[in-house]
């Protein structure tokens, strides 16, 4: 079980208190009436799968309702690191 | 009764205090302080189990977490059975029942033992797979035999009465293991202030120096154990837990503790009392110090029972006053186990010799064992075991430096009862690979410990390959101070006591003992015990081609069992390596997942079973429902009322009463599970715009609207009516099942796509408590109670909503309609709730005002052709599917949620599965949900399926059945007629209409 450094209550928590919802850094095409079918199949489906570093959204479901990006290693499931949306991250995943 | 192989002095038994048991039906004592197992060995009993594959018998072997043979059964009443433990780590008590999981008719004589030995040469690994393959359909039969004469025990057949606990607990330092290293670490911690949880498995402190003979400080270990937990003790900053495994290592120095409270009191627990608990602990840091179990060799018949590991043997009479055995032959690898023909010798039992296998030997223990007079014999291994229900003696043959063949034809044979042997000592490194962390091999130690790790791991004693008691407590306190000073405290000085160090030379690495006969010919010599795989077996496995170690497990099942292979695993990796022509470490090991040793469900369920299993939610008006009859049906976790049955009523008697009062006077339902969602922010407007397929832009304060939501997808997932409170101000309602759901996609696209959007949500479904009146009579039974709000058809249109009182209790209004019906819903805050439920029914007693439930609402929106999103709909219907583009706002300015996905070209199809009416030819026949259409039912299985029925009912309205269901291109299909092919061979013939059922136009809500 992660143990979770929530950015908006300042505290870690366990995972139970969290869910993930997927790869992080996916903006929502400005003009989707306008995107072809591919560009819009890859903002819709198309994720990474690493094996290691992975952005990740994480919604802290029964504390803050807030949602959060986090950097973890796919392989160690280590948090290498923890920041607000509209932030960018400092380690960065490949791909 | 006598305990033949009781010694009359030593151990940590209390011999005052006998305890009588009872193992497959026959009487026993031991005394308090035994185990299971140091009390059966007391007893003279040698066969615990039948194997698994082969049916041989087979003994006690070890004395800790690691046997695999003595699982059995225990608890005396059809409610308290719990399978598989280890007799070795179970304590016993006074009336303990237990009894061998398999043997038939018992494991003194057993019939499949026959077949084990006429067909023991014919059951290679695979032999499962590769007999009973075909026809594959009877694998489950089977099974089911083949489960049986495994024996793997079995499970309660009643509800378990006892108790479970889970604990969080919070630490700066988790110390794993209450031996020398683990305390003198804890020691160490709990000096410098650290917050310290010390966790072990067995009923004492001590580890292995409860069965040592060594000393600390000139005193017996156990004295300087006794002063360490003594004074651990006293700290308020440590917890001491006892009988505690930690089962599980997870991610972030997350650990799983089962903690047996009550198990070696008796198979109940004692009122009141929680029978074990589960600690689920979080340590900033971590000591592992597990220690290492003690690895048998594997040479011919070595499965006898008598057959035991040295260490087990040093075990049961040092610390429980049992010798099990008259007469010993001991082969070792290494210095430490001569300590056992010591101890053996000692006991007044006759050891007939040391058999070492390696060509030289000159350590301390080794010159204190000649000194004895006792016979050595070098360069020898003990290649085969005569006996079958026990040894009766052994062949002893010379072999090469390298342990690879018999170096000479000329054998001895010697006369035993008991054979220990001793390849080494393998680093328990189980808690450090769940982590998933490889752990490393190490030539110097013969064994692997612990790899790299991210946690914040430290390791100290025998799992890190450290056996000398001296180095060991070293190590211990060095990794307490690490620990202390990574948490950033002062270490306290913790002096280091005195132990001797004893000389010890070079061990050997063997593994697998050589025979004059090829493996494959020679006698089965056992890797692991408990899934009966052997030498062969796995030499077998390399040539037919398994070349990876975690194949070779899966073949042959080793380590499989419930011991997890803590034995014969190295042994066994050790032996494909060789087969291969490959070092170990090249092959690798397999890992260890969670749990560590076999832990009960109730252990892992805890409180969370029966009432407490998930939470139950209930509506302000719960009570009346109670009081009323009702019977209920769980939406989600609310309790919500499925219909009011009256006394002699069938279901669908109630049914029909229910709808007949909601279209011809008046009827009300407990709407107050919907799920509210208040809606604030200068941009309230603007964001429903983007979330709800259909138009907000022109919403006026004081009206409603139904709205639909679509994932990007364009497949509906929600939908539910919305009113405007004011400019910035709304009131969505969801699904009773959604609602959690739709909160968190609000505010995942406020959060993360549009946060310069001014708005907030707010879940408000508990605050109110929602009554629905509809039915003709509704308005005329609302005026009577209502103050502030005209009801008039003028001043109150469909569709709108309006602030009043209802019974003198402030109340929102809103004429908004799931029936069909002139219907109002009426919101009070939820503590008014059954104020106003029950007013009205007093006022609405004229007019025979009926509840009805969740059934009856079905049936009346059915009739209607309204949707339930997750009964009609199933994440791949598009509002076009349902016959909904009119709640599709094509021409909004922002792109909506769904708007671009509707366009892909499979939303577009034309042949796509379409929401239809479906009537049956019988009116009298209601087709089952789920059914499958077919355009001919005659056509050749796998017929060509048109889509199913998703709502299905008889409509007492109109006198027939109804139904909604999905056709392809059904909307063009009007009038046409579908096939429902039955699993009983009938055949139910329907015919597509308009989903529209009743008041096709609309009228009866408008009055």
């Amino acid at each position: 079980m992660l143990h979770i450094y929530c950015p908006h209550c300042g505290e870690y928590r366990e995972e139970e208190e969290f869910h993930c919802k997927g790869q992080a850094h996916i903006p929502r095409p400005l003009d989707p009436d306008n995107c072809s079918d591919e560009e819009w199949g890859n903002y819709m489906y198309f994720r990474h799968n690493p094996k290691g570093l992975h952005h990740e959204i994480w919604y802290h479901s029964t504390g803050c309702q807030k949602f959060f990006n986090i950097t973890r290693d796919t392989v160690t499931y280590e948090i290498k690191e923890v920041y607000k949306m509209g932030e960018q991250p400092s380690v960065a995943a490949k791909g | 009764m006598s305990q033949k192989n009781r010694l009359l002095t030593g151990g940590r038994i209390d011999r005052s205090k006998t305890l009588k048991f009872s193992y497959n039906g026959r009487q026993y004592q031991g005394y308090q302080g035994d185990t299971l197992a140091s009390a059966l060995l007391a007893n003279g009993v040698d066969i615990v189990a039948r194997s698994f594959k082969y049916s041989r018998p087979r003994g006690i072997v070890a004395a800790g977490a690691e046997e695999p043979n003595a699982v059995l059964q225990i608890g005396s009443t059809p409610a308290t059975q719990v399978p598989n433990v280890r007799a070795t780590q179970q304590e016993l008590y006074n009336g303990l029942v237990c009894g061998a999981t398999n043997g038939w008719p018992s494991v003194e004589s057993d019939i499949m033992g026959l077949f084990g030995k006429i067909g023991g040469s014919m059951m290679p690994p695979g032999f499962y797979y590769k007999t009973f393959m075909f026809p594959q359909s009877m694998w489950e039969t089977y099974e089911k035999y083949i489960r049986k004469a495994a024996g793997l025990g079995y499970a309660p057949t009643e509800r378990d009465p006892d108790i479970y606990d889970k604990m969080n607990q919070h630490c700066d330092l988790m110390v794993v293991g209450a031996g020398p290293a683990g305390l003198a670490a804890a020691l160490t911690a709990a000096r410098s202030g650290a917050r310290v949880i010390l966790a072990d498995e067995q009923a004492e402190f001590g580890g292995h120096l409860l069965s040592s003979r060594e000393k600390i400080d000139g005193k017996p270990a156990m004295a300087w154990v006794d002063a360490v937990v003594e004074e651990l003790g006293s700290y308020p900053n440590v917890t001491l837990l006892r009988r505690a495994t930690v089962n599980g290592y997870h991610d972030q120095n997350f650990l799983t503790v089962h903690q047996q409270l009550t198990d070696h009191l008796g198979d109940r627990a004692p009122a009141g009392q929680a029978r074990s608990r589960l600690h689920r602990v979080r340590a900033h840091w971590v000591v592992l110090a597990t220690g290492a179990h003690e690895r048998p060799l594997v040479f011919g018949n070595n499965d006898v029972p008598g057959c035991m590991i040295a260490s087990a043997v040093a075990t049961y009479i040092n610390r429980y006053g049992v010798v099990p055995g008259s007469k010993l032959v001991l082969m070792t690898t290494n210095d430490g186990a001569y300590q056992t023909a010591l101890d053996w010798a000692d006991a007044g039992r006759e050891v007939v010799a040391v058999v070492d296998t390696r060509a030289k030997a000159d350590g301390d223990l080794v010159a204190a064992v000649r000194k004895r007079g006792i016979k050595v014999m070098s360069g020898s291994a003990v290649i085969e075991v005569q006996g079958k229900k026990r040894v009766s003696g052994v062949t002893v043959a010379t072999i090469d430096a390298r342990g690879e063949r018999v170096s000479s034809n000329a054998h001895t044979l010697l006369e035993c009862d008991t054979v220990a042997s001793s390849g080494g000592w393998s680093p328990v490194v189980h808690l450090s690979c769940h982590t998933g962390s490889r752990p490393v091999w190490r030539d110097d130690i013969i064994g692997f410990v612990p790899g790299k790790t991210v946690q914040k791991q430290l390791v100290a004693g025998g799992v890190n390959g450290t056996y000398s008691l001296g180095k060991v407590l070293a190590e211990g306190f060095a990794a307490g101070q690490q620990a202390v000073q990574n948490l950033g405290l002062n270490s306290a000085k913790c002096k280091q006591p005195a132990v001797r160090e004893i000389r010890e030379g070079a061990p050997m690495a063997l593994f697998h003992v050589p025979h004059t006969k090829p493996t494959s010919r020679a006698p089965k010599q056992f890797v692991d015990l408990q899934n009966d795989v052997t030498a062969a077996g796995i030499e077998l496995a390399a040539r037919e081609g398994f070349e990876a170690i975690e194949h070779v497990k899966r073949y042959t099942a080793m380590g499989f069992g419930t011991d997890q292979g803590k034995l014969g695993n190295i042994n066994g990796m050790a032996i494909a390596a060789k087969a291969r022509g490959k070092s170990i470490p090249e092959t690798g090991t397999t890992v260890f997942r969670p749990n560590y040793t076999p832990i009960t469900f109730g252990a892992l369920a805890g409180r969370d079973a029966g009432a407490l299993f998930d939470p139950k939610r209930y509506t302000a008006m719960h009570k009346w429902h109670v009081e009323h009859g009702a019977e209920f049906e769980d939406v989600g976790q609310w309790k919500r009322p499925w219909y009011y049955p009256k006394a002699g009523e069938s279901m669908q008697q109630a049914l029909n009463r229910e709808c007949r009062a909601a279209r011809e006077g008046v009827a009300i339902l407990d709407a107050t599970t919907l799920g509210k969602v208040d809606i604030q922010g200068k941009d309230a407007r603007e964001f429903l715009g983007r979330v709800y397929s259909n138009a907000w832009a022109k919403l006026d304060v004081g009206k409603c609207r139904y709205g639909l939501m679509c994932h990007e997808d364009g497949m509906v997932f929600d939908d539910g009516v919305t009113s405007c409170l004011g400019e910035n101000h709304f009131l969505m309602t969801t699904t009773t099942g959604g609602a959690a759901g739709v909160l968190e996609w609000l505010e995942l696209y406020h959060q993360t796509e549009w946060p310069e959007l001014e708005v907030y949500f707010t879940s408000v479904t508990d605050h109110w408590a929602t009554m629905t009146l509809s039915g003709p009579n509704s308005r005329k039974l609302l005026e009577e109670l209502v103050e502030g709000v005209d009801l008039s058809n003028d001043n109150f249109k469909f569709m709108d909503w309006r602030e009043g009182k209802v019974a003198g209790v402030p109340a929102r209004i809103f004429r908004i309609s799931f029936t069909g019906e002139l219907s109002f819903e009426v919101n009070v805050q939820a503590n008014y709730g059954q104020y106003v439920w029950e007013k009205l029914f007093e006022q609405g007693a004229k007019y025979d005002l009926t509840p009805y439930g969740t059934e009856t609402m079905h049936i009346l929106r059915a009739e209607k052709g309204f949707i339930i999103v997750g009964q009609d709909t199933d994440g791949s219907m598009n509002p076009y599917d349902l016959g909904m583009s009119w709640c599709v706002g094509a021409k909004k300015p922002f792109s909506f949620i769904g708007k671009r996905g509707l366009l892909r070209e499979d939303n577009l199809g034309k042949n796509r599965k379409q929401l239809v009416g479906l009537k049956t030819r019988d009116p009298k026949v209601v087709l089952p949900e789920g059914a499958q259409a077919v355009a001919d039912p005659k056509q050749p299985v796998p017929m060509t399926l048109l889509g199913h029925i998703s709502s299905s009912y008889w409509s007492e309205t109109l006198g027939r059945s109804i139904a909604l269901g999905f056709i392809r291109g059904g909307h063009e299909r009007m009038g046409e007629t579908v096939y429902y092919p039955m699993a009983d061979g009938r055949v139910i013939e329907a015919e597509i209409c308009s989903p529209i059922f009743f008041d096709p136009k609309g009228e009866r809500q408008n009055v």
